[in-house]
């Protein structure tokens, strides 16, 4: 353990080397471009940027990897305040509240909650990682497919089961979603499915395009209809904005912690960022006092999300590290950079490779410190963007749309889906019917499917693996309750009818 | 500015040098023109890109291709072993599908090629999507993927026979996780059953560090990964080697874990189990290009293994580091493809079966 | 958040027959997920469940979702309001129209191109902007995106004749 200390600091000083400090920078502020530019995502920035690495050393160059990682992190939430354009799969939680602060005229306290919020997951993630990490490590590996899917199947139940609009119109969206993701190659058998023999269906339907269509697109449509401008254009824009909200955000503690623990154990399980921001966005909304608030511009609802998107994407690093298991797909292609830098992951990095390690874990805690900085004083300057007129922005966004549809898959087609899911996000949207249940199931059906039927493919099919061990019925119990909430809420108001003023 | 040029026209005598057999004369004239520096470019000047080269990865980023992709790639920039920028994309639906299509339907283009594994054969056979390597031209074979049979390292079994008879003990029930399914993972496994009368049952994952983790992980029983997806699980004491997949046992002395190396692993044919199978990991460009193309990216290619990134990457994943060009390339490919058809047809795994 | 067409002046499409017109369009994507699922088998095969054993029954859910949300709209007593008023549809149109014929031009003659002219017409229509102003924009903007993505981050987007011509 002391000895872990001193490694740290040995770290720091690695880290906070002139040449590590300026290539941190460097990393940070190409991550937020990259955050910001829907279609290019993290996985897709640091694969890109990979080349660039190879002359520095090692140390630097995981510095550089790993700071646009946590700027990619960052940027994801701007646009999604803005705009209503997740920028990272991660980020769609967000738009939730986010947006709708932005549209009152709050965009600065969104975006300083957001990227503080950020901080905080990050921040909790990388102690995690400092004290416990061989422990975790091991946690990691108990994770088979029944585990897999019993995890899908909370986030899932979590955030499923509240929201206003009418049930049938919520699994109508839900099932749509199961649906598109299930187009493509099924993996289980090698077979294509729902495919008709269409060529540019092969790919099946990336979770992206659809959310730059039915939110960005979409967005832009119901703007237009209602009048041509954005509205929040009187967003503060001076720093003022982040002190203030600052002095908001410690009222909601419980949430961040509980939103750190949901998003250290998402990273790590592995199951990723995006369904960590979707939990933890759906346990909030329950367990607040203001749940029924959410989603009119909550900043409870910007917190939640966030702090548990930036503690997966941290913790991920984790099993990569310790396991040589990408835990996201950034990290996978983090991984092929450390094999090109002729490091091995797995067991044995943490004895044979201190120094880059621990000066891996020191930019953790700095990058982050780094980023906030940069994004923090940045505020204003995206608040302000809201303030070019309409006519200028719209189109800009549409193109900034179409280029994140098409680098997602080099398609021209997918930029027509973007379109075809833009109008049907209007549609969807005035007719009442949730586009969040749809989103969620493309991001999560397809894994979802997989493990479930790599689980009964194991038990040949028996269901009673999901309840196999003391895990995998933890987490499905788990499931069973977030689904009943609302059930069991009621028959606990019953039994106590004067409910203690919470 | 003159060293420079100096290192042009080296370059380019080179490239002659490797390109003709007859390269006497040419050398003269490339010796030549390096001497009195006048002539801008020599009659022969070898084709070059004139825009950025698309490198198409028919795989999601992280496998194996991709990163052999990016680490070629790498070496390319920061060797300066070409003017133009290489672009890498990865178009992995439809099992690879999708980027076959792309190269396919980009015929005439030179300044696009496509690294490959087994899913070139595998892929048109198991989904039927019209596709098939003849819509391509053949560059170069850069290297082949061994397979090894993997076990976890707190199992008791220390050969592939005494796997082989505790498989056999068990009836089926045990679980043999791969990559993918109805691809080279699947008819590795198929084909030990076939020689060993052993059953198992085949899990699909997403990719092959994901079969490692669960064979670490005690969810599956043993895996076919390639040495490079579990090499930091055997190095770590979490995971064991068997045997390997091919006809001699691998040339690679340094010592990994537990005093072995990759040397020491026996062929699985040497344990009663009649099993080789190598995985391509080659180059290919769309059709219709000329000739000269074609020769510069073998040139590029052979500059490229001749670095040590790439030394390197061969000894880490225990490569097998055969190379070829031109018609025995084809030749090997096309030996390959009949030998896929015949395996997937026995195994059922064929579209339109 | 279509409150404000309610009780509206202008006249449009019904709530009512817009719903009823989305409920029957989801049933009918519903039969295509089941025929495509049945297309590829729906049991349980010798690999565990058959490839169309799952959206099968996604498509049965969304079938019968779009059964209950229509059969609600038509039985409904609430009274019917506008979706939105023809106008407003107009300028809804006016934004997908111009973006579907510059998504239709992509193929053909690349992003940039199509871009500047995009940016250049909404700023021109619905802004009522001067050359100089219109031309900085819809020039600067792409070109600011091929340098981020093709020079920079080495993601080549679709291009055109006329990039080829100039030499990209």
């Amino acid at each position: 353990m002391f000895e872990d200390i001193g490694n740290l600091f040995q770290g720091f000083s690695v880290a906070l080397q002139p040449f590590n400090i300026g290539v941190m920078f460097l990393g940070i502020i190409l991550g937020v471009i990259i955050g910001v530019l829907p279609g290019l995502g993290g996985a897709n920035g640091v694969a890109i940027l990979l080349p660039l690495t190879f002359s520095m050393s090692p140390t630097s160059a995981i510095i550089m990897l790993s700071c646009i990682y946590w700027g990619a992190l960052f940027g994801g939430a701007i646009t999604s305040i803005l705009f209503n354009i997740p920028g990272e799969p991660w980020s769609v939680a967000t738009t939730f509240d986010g947006h709708p602060m932005a549209q009152k005229g709050k965009a600065g306290e969104a975006l300083t909650a957001a990227f503080t919020s950020s901080f905080v997951g990050a921040l909790f993630a990388v102690i995690m990682i400092t004290l416990v990490a061989p422990l975790v490590a091991k946690f990691a590996l108990k994770f088979g497919p029944a585990e897999q899917f019993s995890v899908y199947f909370l986030a899932f139940c979590s955030f499923v089961g509240m929201s206003k609009e009418p049930p049938f119109k919520t699994v109508a969206s839900m099932f749509i979603g199961f649906a598109l993701a299930a187009v493509g190659l099924d993996t289980m058998t090698g077979q294509l499915r729902l495919t008709f023999g269409f060529e540019p269906l092969l790919g099946g339907f990336d979770f992206l395009i659809a959310v730059i269509g039915l939110f960005g697109i979409g967005e832009i449509l119901l703007t237009i209809e209602e009048g041509l401008a954005f509205k929040g254009g009187k967003a503060r824009i001076n720093l003022k904005v982040v002190i203030q909200t600052w002095k908001e955000l410690p009222k909601y503690w419980v949430t961040s912690l509980r939103s750190c623990l949901i998003g250290v154990w998402m990273g790590i399980s592995p199951a990723g960022a995006t369904p960590a921001s979707f939990m933890s966005y759906g346990i909030a909304k329950r367990t607040s006092k203001t749940g029924h608030k959410f989603g009119t511009g909550e900043i409870e609802g910007v917190v939640a999300p966030e702090t548990a998107a930036h503690a997966a994407g941290t913790a991920a690093l984790l099993p990569m590290l310790a396991l040589g298991v990408p835990g996201s797909p950034t990290a996978a292609v983090l991984l092929g950079g450390l094999l090109i830098w002729g490091l091995q992951p797995g067991p044995l990095l943490f004895v044979e490779q201190k120094e880059f390690v621990w000066g891996l874990i020191a930019s953790m805690y700095l990058g982050n410190v780094v980023g906030l900085i940069v994004v923090l004083t940045c505020v204003p300057l995206f608040a302000a963007i809201l303030r070019i007129p309409f006519s200028i922005i719209a189109p800009v966004i549409l193109v900034i749309c179409a280029i994140g549809a098409y680098t997602v898959h080099n398609s021209v087609f997918d930029v027509v889906m973007m379109l075809v899911f833009g109008v049907l996000g209007y549609i969807l949207k005035k007719t009442n019917y949730p586009l969040a249940p749809l989103v969620l199931a493309i991001v999560l059906g397809d894994k979802a499917e997989e493990n479930f039927r790599q689980s009964l493919l194991a038990s040949q099919g028996g269901l009673s693996i999901f309840w196999s061990n003391g895990l995998v019925s933890t987490i499905m119990a788990l499931g069973l309750i977030a689904l009943f909430w609302p059930l069991i809420g009621a028959a606990w108001s019953r039994l106590r009818p004067a409910p203690a003023s919470a | 500015m003159d060293r420079q040029k100096t290192k042009n026209v080296q370059l380019r005598e080179k490239n002659a040098m490797t390109r003709t057999i007859s390269s006497l004369s040419l050398t003269a004239v490339a010796a030549a023109s390096a001497l009195c520096l006048l002539t801008s470019a020599p009659a022969q000047a070898a084709w070059e890109p004139t825009r950025p080269v698309e490198f198409i990865i028919p795989a999601g980023t992280g496998g194996g291709a991709d990163q052999m992709a990016r680490t070629i790639q790498g070496i390319i920039t920061k060797h300066n072993l070409m003017k133009q920028p290489m672009v890498v994309i990865n178009k992995s639906g439809g099992a690879g599908g999708e980027g076959f299509l792309d190269v396919k339907n980009a015929s005439g283009n030179p300044h696009k090629i496509v690294i490959t594994l087994s899913n070139l054969f595998t892929t048109p056979l198991a989904t039927g999507i019209p596709f098939n390597w003849k819509d391509l031209t053949p560059v170069a074979m850069l290297a082949l993927d061994e397979f090894v049979l993997w076990v976890n390292a707190e199992k008791p079994y220390k050969t592939a026979t005494e796997y082989v008879e505790a498989a056999k003990a068990a009836n089926g029930a045990f679980k043999m996780g791969g990559t993918g399914s109805k691809q080279e993972d699947q008819i590795v496994t198929e084909a030990i059953q076939k020689s060993s009368g052993a059953k198992f049952i085949y899990i699909p994952q997403r990719g092959g560090g994901a079969v490692a983790v669960q064979l670490v992980g005690n969810h599956i029983d043993s895996s076919v990964n390639n040495p490079i997806e579990a090499v930091a699980q055997w190095r770590g004491g979490a995971l064991r080697p068997l045997c390997v997949f091919d006809s001699k046992p691998l040339p690679y002395a340094d010592k990994i874990a537990d005093g072995k190396s990759w040397g020491d692993i026996p062929t699985c044919k040497s344990q009663g189990l009649d099993v080789e199978y190598l995985m391509l990991r080659g180059i290919f460009m769309p059709k219709g290009v000329t000739q000269e193309q074609v020769d510069f990216y073998i040139d590029l290619f052979k500059k490229v293994r001749e670095t040590p990134e790439w030394k390197t990457l061969m000894n880490e994943g225990a490569f097998n580091t055969t190379f070829m060009t031109g018609a025995e390339y084809a030749k090997w490919v096309e030996n390959e493809e009949k030998r896929h058809a015949d395996l997937m047809k026995d195994a059922g795994f064929l579209a339109n079966q | 958040m279509s409150e404000h067409a309610e009780g509206a002046a202008g006249s449009g499409p019904s709530h009512r027959a817009v719903e009823a017109g989305v409920a029957i369009a989801i049933g009918i994507f519903a039969a295509i997920v089941i025929y495509g699922s049945i297309k590829v088998g729906t049991g349980w095969g010798a690999e565990g469940p058959k490839a169309g054993f799952f959206p099968f029954y996604v498509g049965i859910a969304i079938l019968i979702s779009s059964v209950v949300n229509l059969g609600l709209v038509l039985l409904s007593k609430e009274p019917d309001h506008l979706f939105a008023e023809w106008s407003q549809l107009r300028m809804v149109m006016s934004v997908v129209i111009p973006t579907a014929i510059y998504v239709g031009f992509i193929p053909f003659i690349g992003i940039y191109i199509p871009s500047m002219i995009l940016i250049g017409f909404f700023m021109r229509w619905l802004g009522k902007y001067g050359v100089p102003m219109i031309a900085a924009v819809a020039i600067g903007v792409p070109v600011a995106f091929f340098i981020v993505f093709e020079r920079w981050f080495l993601v080549p987007l679709p291009k055109g004749p006329v990039e080829y011509w100039l030499g990209f």
